[in-house]
């Protein structure tokens, strides 16, 4: 194929990114298990690139786990997006992020399904009108937070304290990027480089300095599966799915798993530990597991914010082997203190797996 | 009742996940579930493209329809822009209308989901917050995940959340107006409706097969039954 067009197929994955004034929704996961990537997103966007990120108080859950867990019918996660439509549209915006996968694959599919059903959205506004007397527009922008990240990659490079390099080495460091499913599966028109060549996080990683690694298993879901993880009969599924991608990856040696789903960022930490309890296994050479970051947390780091502001002391495989590549200078002893410097004990060992 | 399968027709999601499937077997190639579950998409497909009102019953008491993740890596693969599951979550939603879900092992733990996400989105205004993830319910979380546990508002703070509180911010607290707003969405739209289905017909099964059952919470039987219980026959 010609450079021109290569060019021409590569126009068709690319996706228009608003450049200023966000409504910001959180993500259920993300707050509950990494809360300081949301903390970090905000100061990124805020503090070092200075754009306005608005967020609402009145926000909620959009429902999504429940939606995917079959018990929400459709009608009221649409009728709950609606909503956060109302409160944009209330607030003076209308490019909207939201902070979770699920979220924004859920908010895709729902824009989607109104395009082909508009009896569907003329109802959906019916109901919204019924029960808080809200109205909405359309959002005029709907990307992923990190599509955002992805966007601003070269200016948060310009402002950048550490690079994704081996300090020992000089060489980049491997890293395996994890797209969450809901991101671009379902409509492969709403991610960056569509759902064959997602290039949202691997754009930030080569941005910064590190080398993306190709394993088989790549696109393999993290395992969530929602009724799968949720209910505890149901785990073994999730953990197998896991497992799976890190027996793939294990031979190129990752020095680090990077996410955009706050979901698959939790479970391939938590995995790791389970599967080193449960048969004494480890995906590394030392014991210790693949660090896991997620994209925020990865933007933190290469501007030079302290990992434990950040909140990588909230993971269980340990992140020092990985900041110690870096060349990211910590104390140790101020891992588990708490919001004044106090002490306020710190996690038990594994039985297996090296922290 | 109209016949099952213009009940499913009716459901936007089926409408959009079946366009005529020529059983290729590309969804069941590339399903997570296919590989650790006696799951075959190709199979669901052809079940409901045939119309065939006994094999579809059937499908809707079954064990298979509850063995979907929901990633949804079946619409990226079709050649025939179906999407299997779209399809399951038509059907799901069919099984617990008609009380069915509680023939199937996998099916009696939407009780547990209802009783868990469910009722957390209703409180809280959360599908999920530090307050539903306990160490005992979820020990694969870890001994880190116990430490937070132990010292959520502390560690929540160092963090830069709002935790309990009002206003703006990671677990703040939602404003009981907003929760109203919240419950009032769901009574409209038919979620309250599919929440008491969902116990009613629980409630049977529990008597049914005598296990104690209690009206709201997770301390009983019936509770632990569905959400522990694996009779270990789902991948064989």
């Amino acid at each position: 194929m010609v450079l021109e067009g290569k060019k021409r197929v590569w126009e068709d994955y690319q996706k228009e990114i608003a450049d200023d004034h966000y409504f910001y929704v959180r993500s259920c996961i993300r707050q509950t298990f990494f809360p300081g990537s949301e903390t970090t997103f905000l100061k990124i966007m805020r503090d070092d690139l200075g754009k306005d990120v608005f967020e609402d108080a009145r926000h909620t859950t959009c429902t999504g786990i429940g939606y995917h867990t079959d018990i929400v019918p459709l009608e009221t996660t649409m009728t709950v997006i609606a909503r956060h439509f109302a409160l944009m549209t209330e607030a003076g915006y209308t490019n909207i992020i939201p902070s979770c996968v699920t979220s924004f694959g859920l908010y895709t599919e729902i824009l989607d399904t109104w395009k082909h059903f508009p009896e569907t959205e003329a109802k959906i506004r019916e109901y919204l009108w019924k029960a808080t007397k809200r109205e909405f527009k359309i959002p005029e922008n709907l990307v992923h937070t990190s599509d955002i990240i992805y966007k601003f990659r070269d200016q948060i490079k310009e402002r950048s304290k550490v690079s994704l390099i081996n300090k020992k080495t000089g060489l980049p460091l491997n890293v395996v990027e994890h797209i969450g499913c809901h991101y671009a599966k379902m409509f492969p028109v709403s991610g960056i480089g569509g759902a064959e060549f997602p290039s949202v996080l691997s754009g930030m990683i080569e941005s910064w300095g590190g080398s993306v690694i190709d394993y088989p298993e790549r696109r393999h879901c993290c395992g969530f599966g929602f009724r799968h993880y949720v209910v505890m009969a149901n785990r073994g599924y999730s953990v197998s799915n896991s497992k799976k991608k890190f027996e793939s990856m294990r031979p190129y040696q990752p020095d680090f798993i990077v996410a955009n789903c706050p979901g698959c960022s939790m479970f391939l930490d938590r995995w790791q530990y389970t599967i080193a309890e449960l048969e004494g296994i480890t995906y590394d050479n030392n014991g210790m597991g693949i660090p896991v970051l997620t994209y925020e947390e990865m933007a933190g780091l290469v501007m030079g914010y302290s990992p434990w502001k950040i909140g990588l002391q909230m993971h269980q495989v340990s992140v020092e082997p990985l900041l110690d590549k870096l060349g990211i200078k910590y104390k140790k002893d101020e891992k588990y203190l708490g919001a004044r410097d106090q002490n306020i004990g710190e996690p038990q060992k594994p039985q297996f797996l090296i922290v | 009742m109209g016949k099952l399968y213009d009940r499913l027709n009716q459901d936007i999601r089926f409408i959009e996940g079946l366009n005529g499937c020529m059983n290729c077997g590309v969804c069941t190639a590339i399903c997570p579930a296919a590989e650790f579950y006696h799951y075959d998409p190709r199979v669901i497909c052809d079940t409901v493209q045939s119309k065939d009102e006994k094999l579809i019953e059937a499908l809707l008491r079954s064990e298979t329809i509850w063995y979907c993740g929901e990633c949804m890596s079946c619409k990226t693969r079709c050649p025939r822009n179906n999407t299997p599951g779209f399809i399951i979550m038509a059907l799901r939603k069919l099984s617990q209308e008609l009380g069915y879900f509680t023939d199937s092992e996998k099916g009696r733990q939407q009780f547990a989901i209802k009783r868990t996400i469910g009722e957390n989105i209703l409180q809280s205004g959360y599908c999920v917050n530090p307050d539903i993830v306990s160490p005992q319910m979820h020990p694969e979380q870890g001994p880190v995940w116990d430490w937070i546990s132990r010292n959520t508002p502390e560690i929540m703070e160092k963090m830069g959340s709002n935790y309990k509180q009002k206003g703006v911010g990671g677990l703040r607290t939602i404003a009981p107006e907003v929760l109203k707003e919240l419950n009032q969405i769901f009574e409209v739209t038919g979620c309250k409706t599919m929440f008491e289905t969902i116990e009613k017909h629980s409630k049977h099964k529990a008597d049914e097969l005598g296990i104690e059952i209690s009206p709201e919470g997770i301390g009983n039987e019936y509770f632990m039954t569905v959400y522990t219980e694996n009779n270990g026959t789902h991948n064989d």
